[in-house]
């Protein structure tokens, strides 16, 4: 057998604002726990390497890379995947915004766009087009060119800012 | 995913005194392991040799950033998000701000630290110019104390550098600016945003008189590590910003003074001539 | 004519599902007892297997082994032929070819396993070039390396030189690019005695893995499934590729008699799958002082890798594509397909034709350039108009209007001021950036060439439910393009109901027909029509039963439906296509009616050039297109513009970096595609010539702005810089060379 050193450690955390509790190997990837340990196969992988953002989460309010997070470090953190955007089972402004925009095509780099986007707009509610090119550029899209998901930002926005 | 999990341990320590302790307690054994965006793609890839790593994440006495009349002090631990969000850094060390916000992206910014990326030796990483132009120096501790180490000597060939088994890096500090110093930094890559750089160009210099009275040059990616262009700053000081064989003398110098190489990212032969190029546009901004 | 849905931008289908996580993508499936499965790929270009070891310190007993002898059918992915295998059997043809699959439940100490297999491989001289393929400097495939070749003859080339006031000459190349869809590939596959093989994933054309795997396995119809999961991506990358990788996990899951999960990652994928076929082309054009197209001789050469997959179809629509939108009486194209010792190369968006037109645009800015006049009055000098014929043949029978679409697309962009403008700043040259302003003016061709739609017989069917909801079986698949949102458009415009009220149901050889593959541009304009004329059958039906009167409501639709069922049995209609009797194509003389429709487009753009770095930047993008009818605006422009973006990908980033025939940037670190940093707005506008054969006069667009994007980046560059491209992409590198001799000379 190859050399193992490791074992599997218990992993306590909040999800999505629930508490939670699962084993995992203290380096797996914290995309990799989220995905099969808690089931949460929203978050997707696209490169393994910390390129393509399709796998970005919020851990302590922060935009991650969840694939380069070691499991051991997610730890007593606070994290958001995609499916704590949809509050209760309304659409996030954002979320509804893709829609209507069409800022998501084939969907695979979706859920890291929107906690890239969402993330954005709660440090820049009042976003201008550089600050949300800027954003989003740890994620790549290969379907849309980015025009309508800039469009779905904007939107979002503005619908942010009416409501407020 | 290509590693065998059960092969790597990772141990969160209590604090700095306890993770000092357990790295020299097995000589070599344990390594720091900071934000991961380094050590993470190569742990994807297959490619990390080794196995026992300490999480430091959390070690307080290696977070903070703090400012005397003289030095700003960055724990090892700051993220280059933090370093664009200081007011200081952004005021007086815009070189390394920009350099912060052109690495990665938004997501590696929260997670990567200076520290990492001076311990991962890359040259082509984009602080080190910086830091250089800043005359940084490291601080570096184990459980035998504490040693400082101007970062222009810090690394010492590819992948090699100024810190043994059992140390860590817990600070680096830059001087603040005394007068008015001209800056520039550019780094040019395959894109706009989450590029390797090609070549990566970070200067600062004041004028009197007419005179290049200091001037500071350091790139990455056009050698082995992080380069003080230092003959060519030579070179430049004192002269007169004017003249057009002062330009054409620097270029030559500077041309000589790197080592850039073909690989699959860019050829040596564009780093040199971009190089070449860049410091024209430097000395521009100089003489601006 | 008025519509109430088509016309309308509809939201996606799926949205909801895809905006929240839900929507299930292969990796996020999982099957109890499943395993994880990998390949062990031949570390050597070219040569015969000697032997395979199995490194000691792996739990071999429990991982499951398969090999070529494993096959129970025929050892090939069936595709136009059977040439590639599913495993190396003896011999090895490209780097990474599959030799050896692997599976365990432990994804991580399988990683150690494909570690620990070493292929010993004695070597065979390998190429790489078309070059050295040509040239026969070995000979790895058929009698002489070439897959297929075309010879197009209109009219007589050679008599025209004598009368040409100029000849123009010129080379151009173009380099591999990758489809990187951000979902990679994977499959999981179930094999069992009850139901035969049955495979989920990520993929394009469901019956072009059902027959590979009937051949693999020597199954009968019946006992091979092949369901589609949700799709992130495909860009031509999942048309034939995906059959491969159901083959192994199939074979794997065969012989472990467990469910067996493949799923490429990103390294696995650049490296293994098909790329855009690199191309070479030269073309020698005679004109005249007035800039009339005398003759256009053209020779067109595509890489195809090591096997033939889908290369002759591909080399097909370049060569007819190669001509482009101009009335030119004497046009001879000669092209082929070689082989060399890569990774077999596959179908991308544009198919061929992206690296024909961006040949021809480039060249006829040089030869307006010879001539002496504007580029875009060498065009309107010669754009095809109605009546007049392609260089294949084909009789123009749309009302195409070349001139107006470049005017329209030159006001949007400022073409004539920026032209001016930026020539005169940078000859002055008081900056280090050079501007500029190009263009491409191109046709693409929806469906499948020639015969070849007669030759798919596409299917569509339609089931109306008791409740009323209406579902659509069809072979199409969604990957993101929106299939599933204008189907249910075109079926709820035809039968006056809602979009919300139409199903599409998933794609699954055991409940769909077989729709054609989801390629080709064909998808709203063929497919989509047998969707409308599903639904007119289905209504009629209804109507004929005379349980439902003209001018009914959407209640009146479900009651009839409910009484419809209750009385005679199912409701459903199905339609198969039927060609035209007007389109008559040749395949011997590769002549006639190439297409049933062109989508007609000109594209600009304006180009910033720091000469310092050379690097290029698109400062702003028009694209105007006529696709007849547009479905959904917020669909179609989403399609240009993406389209665009892999365009510009294509022209100015993407750089697959070879090493004796493999790819070593295989990471996207260092493969780079554009960010949202580095794309300029992308602005497009529809013109609309509706098509009487599409559903509500709907052409084809998927493909079309892979087409125009990098010539027009070229040309603008040409205009920038001086720099006389000739080859993409164009890295920094090259071009700060072509500058500095622009500079020096």
């Amino acid at each position: 057998m190859p050399v193992e050193g490791a074992r599997k450690i218990p992993l306590s955390c909040v999800v999505n604002g629930a508490a939670v509790t699962c084993e995992a190997y203290p380096m797996a990837r914290l995309l990799d726990v989220l995905r099969e340990e808690l089931k949460l196969t929203g978050t997707k992988e696209g490169c393994g390497e910390g390129e393509c953002g399709a796998c970005s989460i919020e851990m302590d309010g922060a935009l991650v890379n969840s694939c380069l997070v070691p499991a051991l470090q997610a730890e007593g953190a606070t994290i958001r995947t995609i499916e704590g955007v949809t509050c209760g089972g309304s659409l996030h402004a954002v979320q509804q915004a893709f829609i209507t925009h069409g800022g998501a095509q084939c969907g695979i780099c979706t859920p890291g766009m929107i906690l890239a986007a969402v993330n954005l707009l709660a440090r820049y509610p009042q976003p201008d087009d550089a600050q949300i090119r800027d954003g989003l550029s740890g994620n790549l899209c290969r379907c849309t060119g980015y025009m309508k998901i800039f469009e779905s930002v904007v939107a979002a926005a503005r619908d942010a800012e009416i409501r407020a | 995913m290509r590693a065998y999990l059960p092969a790597y341990e990772m141990e969160t320590p209590r604090d700095l005194a306890a993770a000092l302790s357990r790295m020299a307690a097995e000589p070599g054994a344990w390594r720091a392991f900071a934000g991961g965006t380094d050590l993470m793609v190569l742990l994807e890839a297959g490619k990390l040799p080794h196995r026992k790593f300490l999480n430091i994440w959390n070690l307080a006495e290696l977070r903070g950033i703090a400012a005397s009349a003289e030095h700003v002090t960055l724990g090892a631990l700051t993220t280059y998000a933090e370093v664009q969000r200081h007011e200081i850094l952004a005021r007086e060390f815009p070189l390394l701000c920009r350099a912060a916000a052109e690495t990665g992206s938004v997501a590696t910014q929260n997670r990567g630290t200076l520290g990492g990326n001076i311990a991962n030796a890359s040259p082509a990483a984009d602080s080190p110019p910086a830091m250089i132009v800043y005359d940084a120096e490291i601080e570096i501790v184990s459980a035998g104390g504490a040693r400082w180490v101007p970062y222009a000597s810090f690394h010492t060939g590819y992948k090699k550098m100024n810190l043994r088994a059992g140390e860590l890096i817990r600070s680096i500090r830059v001087a603040r600016p005394r007068s008015a110093w001209k800056q520039y930094f550019r780094k040019v890559g395959a894109r706009r945003a989450q590029a390797i750089s090609k070549i990566c160009f970070a200067a600062a210099g004041c004028v009197e008189a007419g005179r290049i009275a200091e001037v500071r040059i350091a790139l990455g990616s056009v050698a082995p590590t992080v380069l003080r262009a230092a003959r060519t700053e030579e070179l430049l000081r004192g002269q007169r910003l004017e003249s057009a064989a002062l330009l054409l003398a620097a270029q030559d110098a500077l041309g000589a003074e790197i080592t850039p190489i073909d690989d699959m990212r860019s050829t040596g032969r564009y780093r040199r001539n971009v190089a070449r190029n860049l410091l024209a546009e430097f000395l521009e901004v100089l003489a601006s | 004519m008025e519509t109430r849905v088509i016309g309308k931008s509809v939201p996606r289908k799926e949205g909801r599902e895809k905006v929240t996580g839900r929507a299930c993508y292969v990796d996020d499936l999982s099957f109890p007892g499943m395993l994880h499965g990998v390949t062990v790929r031949s570390p050597a270009a070219r040569g015969r297997i000697r032997a395979i070891h199995f490194a000691d310190g792996i739990p071999w007993h429990e991982i499951t082994v398969v090999t070529a002898r494993d096959i129970p059918g025929k050892n090939c992915i069936a595709l136009l032929i059977e040439d590639q295998p599913c495993l190396a059997a003896e011999f090895v043809n490209h780097l990474e070819e599959p030799v050896v699959l692997l599976a365990h439940h432990d994804k991580y100490l399988l990683e150690e396993a494909r570690r620990a297999v070493r292929i010993e491989i004695d070597p065979l001289p390998a190429i790489f070039s078309i070059k050295d393929s040509l040239a026969r400097k070995e000979i790895i495939w058929g009698q002489d390396n070439i897959f297929k070749s075309f010879y197009v003859e209109k009219g007589d080339v050679e008599r025209a030189w004598a009368g040409a006031d100029f000849v123009v000459e010129g080379s151009y190349e173009t380099g591999a690019q990758e489809q990187l869809y951000i979902e990679p590939q994977g499959m999981i596959a179930q094999v069992n005695e009850a139901e035969g093989v049955t495979v989920w994933g990520s993929l394009q054309c469901p019956h072009y893995i059902h027959k590979a795997l009937m051949i693999l396995f020597g199954l009968p119809r019946d006992r091979v499934r092949v369901v589609q999961t949700e799709t992130g991506g495909g860009f031509g990358g999942k048309e034939e590729y995906p059959s491969m990788i159901a083959a192994h996990a199939a074979l794997l899951a065969r012989k472990a008699g467990r469910p067996v999960k493949i799923i490429y990652d990103r390294a696995e994928d650049m490296v293994a799958t098909t790329k855009r076929h690199p191309s070479r082309t030269r073309h020698r054009t005679a004109v005249t002082r007035d800039g009339k197209l005398l003759a256009m001789d053209i020779d067109f050469t595509v890489d195809g890798g090591a096997y033939e997959t889908l290369s002759p179809v591909v080399l097909s629509r370049g060569t007819i594509h190669a001509a482009g939108p101009y009335a030119c009486s004497n046009v001879r194209i000669g092209s082929r397909a070689v082989a060399t010792n890569a990774p077999p190369h596959g179908a991308f968006r544009g198919f061929g034709a992206p690296q024909s037109v961006f040949a021809l645009e480039r060249h006829l800015d040089r030869v307006a350039e010879a001539v002496g006049i504007a580029p875009e009055e060498l065009r309107r000098r010669n754009f095809i108009r109605e009546g007049q014929t392609l260089a294949v043949g084909q009789v123009v029978k749309e009302k195409v209007d070349m001139n107006g679409l470049m005017e329209r697309a030159f006001e949007l962009s400022d073409y004539y001021l920026k032209r001016k403008k930026f020539a005169a700043e940078n000859s002055a040259a008081r900056s280090a950036i050079r501007r500029g302003i190009g263009f491409a003016s191109f046709l693409h061709g929806a469906g499948f060439t020639g015969s070849g739609e007669e030759y798919l017989a596409s299917e569509v069917a339609m089931e109306a439910m008791a409740d009323g909801t209406v579902h659509i079986l069809a072979g199409s698949t969604e990957m993101g393009q929106g299939t599933n949102t204008i189907f249910a458009q075109i079926a709820a415009e035809a039968l006056r109901l809602d979009c919300e009220q139409i199903k599409i149901v998933q794609p699954d050889t055991a409940y769909v027909p077989n729709s054609g593959p989801t390629v080709a541009s064909r998808t709203a304009m063929i497919v989509g029509k047998l969707v409308e004329t599903a639904a007119v059958r289905l209504l009629g039906t209804l109507h004929d039963s005379g349980l439902l009167e003209q001018g009914y409501n959407a209640s009146d639709f479900t009651r009839a439906c409910g009484s419809y069922i209750a009385k005679c049995g199912a409701l459903k209609a199905f339609v198969k296509y039927e060609h035209p009797h007007d389109l008559h194509w040749d395949d011997q003389k590769y002549s006639g009616d190439a297409y049933g429709a062109y989508a007609w487009a000109v594209y600009v753009a304006e180009v910033s050039v720091d000469t310092r770095t050379a690097e290029v930047r698109v400062e702003d993008f028009v694209a105007v297109q006529e696709v007849g009818k547009v479905i959904n605006p917020v669909l179609a422009a989403g399609q240009i513009e993406g389209g665009v973006a892999q365009g510009i990908g294509f022209a100015l980033y993407e750089n697959v970096v070879w090493q004796e025939g493999r790819m070593v940037n295989a990471q996207l670190t260092n493969y780079v595609m554009p960010t949202s940093v580095d794309l300029p707005a992308i602005r497009v506008y529809f013109e609309e010539v509706p098509y009487g054969r599409g559903p509500a006069g709907a052409k084809g667009i998927g493909e079309l702005p892979l087409d125009g994007t990098a010539p027009a980046i070229a040309n603008a560059i040409a205009h920038a810089t001086g720099v006389d491209v000739r080859a993409i992409p164009i890295t920094a590198e090259a071009l700060l060379e072509m500058l500095e001799a622009v500079h020096a000379g």
